[in-house]
């Protein structure tokens, strides 16, 4: 398989997040506006591509009956690395989901990759393939961020500067006069009905243009 | 004494780990098809999450503070827990194969459920006394397990409806489970 088909599967056809359902926590929590999503996406695809490559690397080194430990490990080393990162140039933004960046050691969406695909497969290919799911990954978070701030606030891109400094404020663009929407969007009752909309949405759609890979069940 | 009881009934009902907090919901999604696997699982969950709370407490005040590595906290939490369910395990296999004939395929993925780790690590960003985080796992655990069975429960029910076509499979067990957080929402405010 081709790098650019690696990359492609695992971002959308056979992407972890919608088709296992694998890694909704963060994905649920931290998808309120498009800001939190943003930056939880960025904090992911590090500790996944930046895990996956070195246990790709190691992977002849690693005895294979304590493999799973050892991946557990080089996962939080990475994380912790992300933690630190975040504390340093977006402490703002760190604050608002410190729990959730933290717990992506536990996200086993990576640790999935890095069974099947890391500890098997070649530098090149598995750095196509972490990229590929932190992708669809992120493109799951900013949906589920979109759609939820615009909801909630009436607006969308709030608090940009966070992340990317001062200029970024002007960034922000409200619809509504009000300031205010569906509250219900923001809360945690909106994240599980909008998720399980989005998900419907995208599988009659997939129903429609007869696309649907066929995913083993989620088992965790 | 009645600090301990709210701060449980908050874990509990109130900030609900699953539904309110959004902590553990690979098994609340993944491993609640069946009522009686479900009700293993909350068991399995209930007992490794206060032990490694405990657990993580003690070595956290005990040894990384008093080293100043008090940032390799998740490195270390993942250990403990891990050996928290490596030693469950050994212990229920010697002492009662019927229960880890029960419990032993969940107690691995205990693992991996983010709400094991994230009950060690918010007591700490809360500050919790050792009486508290017992009193916080306590809730966590419970409430956990009291979620996943109700969920369970609903889940067999769902299997006689008639759910439209885009809807059948994960979609509904979403939008059930908002329905589900939406009712736990009316316990706000009853303690923090």
């Amino acid at each position: 398989m081709s790098l650019a088909t690696t990359f492609t599967t695992s971002a959308i056809r056979a992407n972890p997040a919608w088709t296992q359902l694998l890694g909704l926590c963060p994905l649920l929590a931290v998808s309120n506006s498009v800001v939190n999503a943003l930056g939880l996406a960025l904090a992911t695809s590090f500790v996944a591509v930046g895990a996956n490559v070195s246990i790709s690397a190691a992977r002849h080194v690693i005895p294979h009956f304590a493999r799973l430990p050892c991946f557990v490990l080089i996962i939080a080393t990475f994380t912790t690395c992300a933690v630190l990162l975040m504390e340093a140039f977006a402490f703002g933004l760190y604050l608002r989901m410190a729990l959730f960046v933290q717990i992506i050691v536990t996200n086993c969406m990576i640790l999935g990759r890095a069974e099947a695909f890391a500890s098997r497969k070649g530098l090149l290919e598995t750095l196509s393939d972490a990229l590929g799911t932190a992708c669809g990954f992120a493109i799951v978070l900013l949906a589920l961020g979109t759609l939820r701030e615009l909801l909630a606030t009436g607006g969308l891109f709030a608090g940009m500067e966070m992340l990317f400094g001062a200029t970024a404020s002007s960034w922000h663009w409200q619809w509504s006069d009000t300031g205010q929407g569906l509250l219900l969007a923001a809360l945690p009752p909106g994240a599980f009905l909008i998720a399980g909309l989005l998900l419907a949405f995208a599988k009659a759609l997939l129903r429609q243009t007869q696309w649907q890979s066929s995913p083993p069940e989620a088992k965790r | 004494m009645a600090e301990l009881a709210l701060i449980l009934l908050g874990a509990l009902l109130v900030n609900n780990f699953v539904l309110a907090q959004f902590l553990g919901l690979c098994p609340f999604i993944g491993a609640t098809g069946q009522y009686d696997a479900a009700a293993a699982m909350g068991l399995a969950t209930t007992f490794v999450l206060t032990t490694s709370a405990a657990t993580s407490y003690l070595v956290y005040h005990g040894v990384l503070v008093p080293l100043d590595l008090a940032y390799l906290k998740i490195i270390v939490f993942i250990v403990v827990i891990a050996a928290v369910v490596q030693l469950t395990e050994q212990y229920l296999r010697s002492t009662s194969p019927l229960l880890h004939q029960v419990l032993g395929i969940y107690l691995p993925l205990i693992t991996t459920n983010c709400a094991v780790l994230g009950v060690a690590l918010l007591s700490l960003q809360q500050d919790l006394s050792f009486a508290a985080t017992l009193a916080y796992a306590m809730g966590a655990a419970l409430g956990f397990s009291g979620v996943v069975v109700v969920f369970a429960a609903i889940r067999e029910r769902l299997l006689n409806a008639d759910v439209p076509a885009a809807f059948a499979g994960a979609p509904i067990t979403l939008v059930t489970a908002g329905i589900l957080s939406l009712a736990f929402m009316g316990f706000a405010g009853f303690a923090d």
